[in-house]
């Protein structure tokens, strides 16, 4: 399909882009910002807040950039004299009744009318003696907090419920300066995805509870992560606050979640800040758990690989495409039956967006445990258990009847996050770091191979799951040599066709042969 | 006829004929008057046919912008496919005009016939005809007389025995000025909330429910069934200046006049014999200071710029306002205008959707600052900051509510400064009741 092409110039920089776009996306493409509110790009523009008017030469009147279509030979001026004083004046309006807390403010920091007043606004409001609106705090959801003063009525969350969740609860309500956001009288904001109103929030008016003055966020450091909820694969951001996990946000990828993640991915982050974590390898020395190095440890598990036997391998649904590889590589020519723990639940798809819900099926890298030969679901693979004479558990969540399976199998090791006392006979329990401590790869129901990144430092000796099994590998024959980095664990499971981390980059990349490419 | 007065010599009446005719009212009444002759002969017509002659007639848009009727009609595409609608504007809410109010108290059928032809003339079926929510006498007026047509089989699937299938659905709009906005008034209708759509597209494209949709003012569309029986000659023959502004125009006069009233004249007639004969001149004792001459988005003219200025769309605006919609509002020399500005004001600022920020905003913070200026309190940088903020509101927003905001400040300010400085110096005393 070929795209037909205009030619714009936005300040004095001349752009190609494709026919139907926006002067706004034109713009970002010149690399030059136009300050916005109202338009955002996964929502319809109403082009309400006027703040992103700029001057478009032949056009009478200042036009909203969000909804211009570029023309051929267009001439845009966003920072003329005549559109940097519209903005300013719309600036000075957006200000006069917003209260200015930023102090106690959650989204001071990130806030875009703190950004573009900084940039384009007046020093001093002539908006004198008179009183600001005031209307008291409402709460709307299980997670959000409205906050009416600091509204700006920019209205993206009435349409992201409208037009995207298409569950149509929030309205502008009343008229003049007296409106603001009003929920349906006998509705909850409890949509699954609801809590992307918060994000989509240009200012603090729309706040999450579970985040509410929890941290500032100039305090936080952000990593590239991958939800790990579902085979779905939303790009999200790991938020920190001194190695603490303080919130998950989504990261823009339009191929995959476009600006949004669900609520259940949102919130399920308190494990990745669990104290009880497994800190040292624990060896089983004459019926006595004893606290070890990596070095005798790794020769443990470099003899227990090498026995004979059939082997049942049983993976929790987070981990990362090296690690499941590479547990498959350490007891490669043994019989091995591997499975993944995929917890059940509902799908919630988000309305408007083709392709995107939470999935029933709950489990990150469930299609990166198929490409990697685990294959067989988790009933049969616990009906090999009895037969097994080693089960390696890769930080998977047994039920009781599980456990007790497990326990009775002549050999356990544990790639572990936390240990579980209902193996206390495992011989190995090798402490693992979690999915945010390491980076790793997941493949998606796409088949999109997506990479996350670290976002706190490991517990104690933690180690990637992918090293410890791999260093157990080396040890188990001569001349074998073991990844030195997580790129190059990566780069040597053959499922992946040569693949590399920079192919990937941070927004992921499609198997092409995924499905013909399988390594058993 | 200056209805509720006697006619008036000067006047022309042709829409304003048969006001007070309670017999107009009905069916056979506005048969006997020569009604339906129009529809029947339209029946009878191609689309084209219809939209020339209109437009050979010179008709323009009554609602205040004064686009030619014709020509909006022939942007309405042919052959596509798709529903066409005609919207009918009968939100009459600019304050100062009361004119379409008394087209539909006595001449529903006027209406009700010139709806009927604009539907032939744009290849719609359906007209909507949207009706401010205030007017529950006239929308009983007209409610019954679109039942009396359909009865009578003027309208409904095979109107006066054509095979053309005609509706016209009355839609009482809830009392937001705002829906007198063509893409607003759509909105309302669709049952969504009544804020103004940025255009494009425009409603020729996509309207009423996404479909090609025209709208027209209620004096435009009654005007139409007497263009189609006195044929457009005659029509555009009505005028006394320009050759641009053609056909007889109602003016609703209020204020300080000895006969306010609703008055039908030529186009181009002085708007000294409109104020000193028809309506008889100020009252007595009183000399006339203001006039705001077409609704209160227009500029407030001063007794100088009325002088010599005809009545037409380029008169007005060659004396430095505008037609608009013809609500006329003459104030005499007991006008306090900082007054009248605040309360215009403070009308726009109720009455703001609050989509735009500059409007949303603007319009509250300027009331304020008049309030402010009344009560005494005024600030010596009060004039400027309310000029700059009405350059702020102008010429930046989705609609036109914010610019007719900042209009009378602005021309309020610019013929009336001394009011405002007489405030500000504390040589005129605050007003302290009734603000």
């Amino acid at each position: 399909m070929t795209v037909e092409m205009v030619s714009v110039t936005i300040d004095g920089v001349t752009v190609q882009v494709p026919k139907g776009s926006n002067v706004i996306e034109a713009a970002e493409r010149a690399g030059v910002v136009v300050p916005h509110y109202c338009y955002h790009p996964s929502l319809p523009s109403p082009a309400v807040c006027r703040m992103c008017l700029v001057e478009v030469e032949k056009a009478p009147k200042l036009l909203p950039a969000c909804v211009t279509q570029v023309t051929e030979g267009q001439v845009v001026h966003v920072h003329s004299e005549k559109a940097i004083k519209a903005r300013a004046g719309v600036l000075e309006f957006l200000l006069i009744n917003h209260p200015l807390d930023c102090p106690i403010c959650d989204q001071s920091g990130e806030c875009e009318l703190q950004d573009f007043q900084f940039q384009e606004g007046q020093q001093k409001t002539r908006f004198t003696d008179f009183a600001k609106r005031y209307n008291p705090v409402e709460d709307f959801g299980h997670d959000i907090l409205y906050v009416p003063n600091r509204c700006i009525l920019c209205t993206r969350c009435v349409r992201f419920m409208g037009s995207v969740a298409e569950e149509p609860v929030l309205e502008v309500y009343e008229r003049g300066d007296r409106a603001y956001i009003g929920l349906d009288q006998s509705q909850r904001l409890d949509h699954e995805w609801a809590g992307n109103v918060v994000d989509l929030c240009p200012v603090g008016s729309l706040l999450s509870k579970d985040f509410l003055h929890k941290a500032r966020v100039w305090d936080l450091d952000k990593a590239a992560s991958i939800c790990p909820g579902c085979t779905q694969g939303c790009n999200m951001t790991i938020d920190t606050r001194d190695e603490v996990v303080v919130r998950l946000r989504p990261r823009p990828n339009l191929e995959v979640n476009r600006h949004f993640i669900c609520d259940t991915g949102r919130a399920d982050y308190r494990w990745m800040n669990r104290g009880d974590r497994v800190e040292a390898p624990l060896v089983l020395d004459s019926d006595r758990i004893r606290a070890t190095d990596w070095d005798l440890a790794l020769d443990r598990l470099a003899v227990l690989a090498a026995e004979a036997g059939p082997v049942v391998v049983l993976a929790g649904g987070r981990a990362s495409c090296e690690s499941l590889g590479w547990t498959m590589r350490l007891v490669a020519g043994r019989s091995v039956v591997a499975a993944m723990q995929v917890p059940q639940g509902e799908e919630v798809p988000l309305a408007a967006v083709p392709n995107l819900a939470l999935r029933a099926d709950r489990a990150a890298n469930l299609h990166g445990a198929r490409l990697l030969g685990y294959r067989a679901d988790w009933s049969s693979a616990m009906g090999e258990v009895a037969a097994a004479s080693l089960v390696i558990v890769l930080d998977a969540e047994l039920t009781d009847a599980d456990a007790a399976l497990v326990a009775a199998a002549p050999q356990v090791i544990q790639l572990a996050t936390v240990t579980d006392p209902r193996l206390h006979d495992a011989q190995l329990v090798l402490p693992i770091t979690s999915m945010a401590e390491e980076q790793g790869v997941y493949v998606n129901r796409d088949l999109r191979a997506q990479r996350y990144l670290p976002a706190r430092s490991a517990p104690g000796m933690a180690r990637p799951a992918w090293w410890v099994a791999s260093q157990g590998w080396a040890l188990g024959a001569e001349g074998r040599s073991a990844p030195a980095t997580a790129a190059e664990a990566f780069a040597a499971l053959d499922a992946f066709d040569g693949l590399s981390y920079r192919d990937l980059g941070l927004t992921g990349r499609v198997l092409a042969t995924a499905t013909a490419g399988v390594a058993s | 006829m200056g209805y509720p007065y006697p006619s008036h010599p000067k006047e022309t009446p042709v829409l304003s004929k048969h006001f007070g005719e309670v017999e107009a009212r009905t069916f056979d009444g506005w048969v006997a008057r020569g009604g339906y002759e129009a529809l029947k002969k339209a029946l009878a017509m191609t689309p084209e046919e219809i939209v020339a002659e209109v437009k050979a007639s010179g008709l323009r848009g009554r609602g205040g912008a004064g686009f030619p009727t014709g020509m909006k009609w022939s942007f309405m595409p042919k052959d596509d496919g798709k529903p066409h609608y005609l919207c009918c504007n009968a939100d009459e809410s600019e304050p100062g005009t009361f004119k379409d109010r008394e087209i539909i108290r006595w001449t529903p059928h006027a209406l009700i016939e010139g709806c009927a032809i604009g539907c032939l003339g744009i290849r719609a079926e359906t007209c909507y005809i949207y009706i401010r929510g205030e007017f529950t006498e006239p929308w009983h007026i007209l409610v019954a007389a679109v039942a009396e047509a359909y009865a009578k089989g003027a309208l409904g699937e095979n109107a006066f025995g054509s095979g053309r299938r005609i509706d016209i659905v009355v839609h009482r709009g809830a009392g937001a000025y705002i829906c007198g906005e063509e893409t607003a008034l759509m909105n309302s209708i669709e049952g969504r909330r009544g804020n103004p759509r940025v255009k494009p597209p425009f409603p020729a494209v996509a309207g009423l429910f996404g479909m090609p949709t025209t709208i027209n003012n209620v004096e435009t569309l009654a005007a139409v069934p007497v263009i189609l029986t006195r044929g457009s000659a005659w029509y555009a023959g009505l005028s006394l200046s320009s050759p641009k502004s053609t056909g007889s125009k109602l003016f609703s006069v209020c204020g300080h006049v000895q006969r306010p009233g609703t008055y039908e004249i030529t186009m181009g007639l002085p708007m000294r014999e409109l104020i000193y004969d028809m309506c008889g001149g100020m009252l007595p004792g009183r000399t006339l200071k203001a006039v705001i001459p077409g609704g209160s988005s227009v500029p407030i003219m001063n007794a100088a710029d009325i002088e010599d200025c005809p009545m037409d769309y380029e008169g007005i605006v060659a004396h430095g306002s505008m037609l608009g919609s013809g609500g006329m509002i003459v104030m005499d020399d007991t006008t306090d205008m900082v007054y009248q500005v605040m309360r215009l004001a403070r009308f726009y600022a109720d009455e703001s959707c609050a989509q735009c920020t500059n409007c949303r905003e603007g319009t509250a913070w300027t009331t304020k600052i008049l309030e402010r200026i009344l009560a005494g309190e005024g600030k010596p940088t009060d004039l400027d900051l309310l000029l700059s903020l009405a350059d702020n509101m102008t010429g930046k927003t989705i609609c036109v509510l914010s610019d007719s905001c900042a209009v009378p400040v602005v021309s309020g300010l610019q013929k009336f400064r001394g009011e405002f400085e007489a405030y500000l110096s504390g040589a005129t005393a605050p007003v302290t009741a009734g603000v």
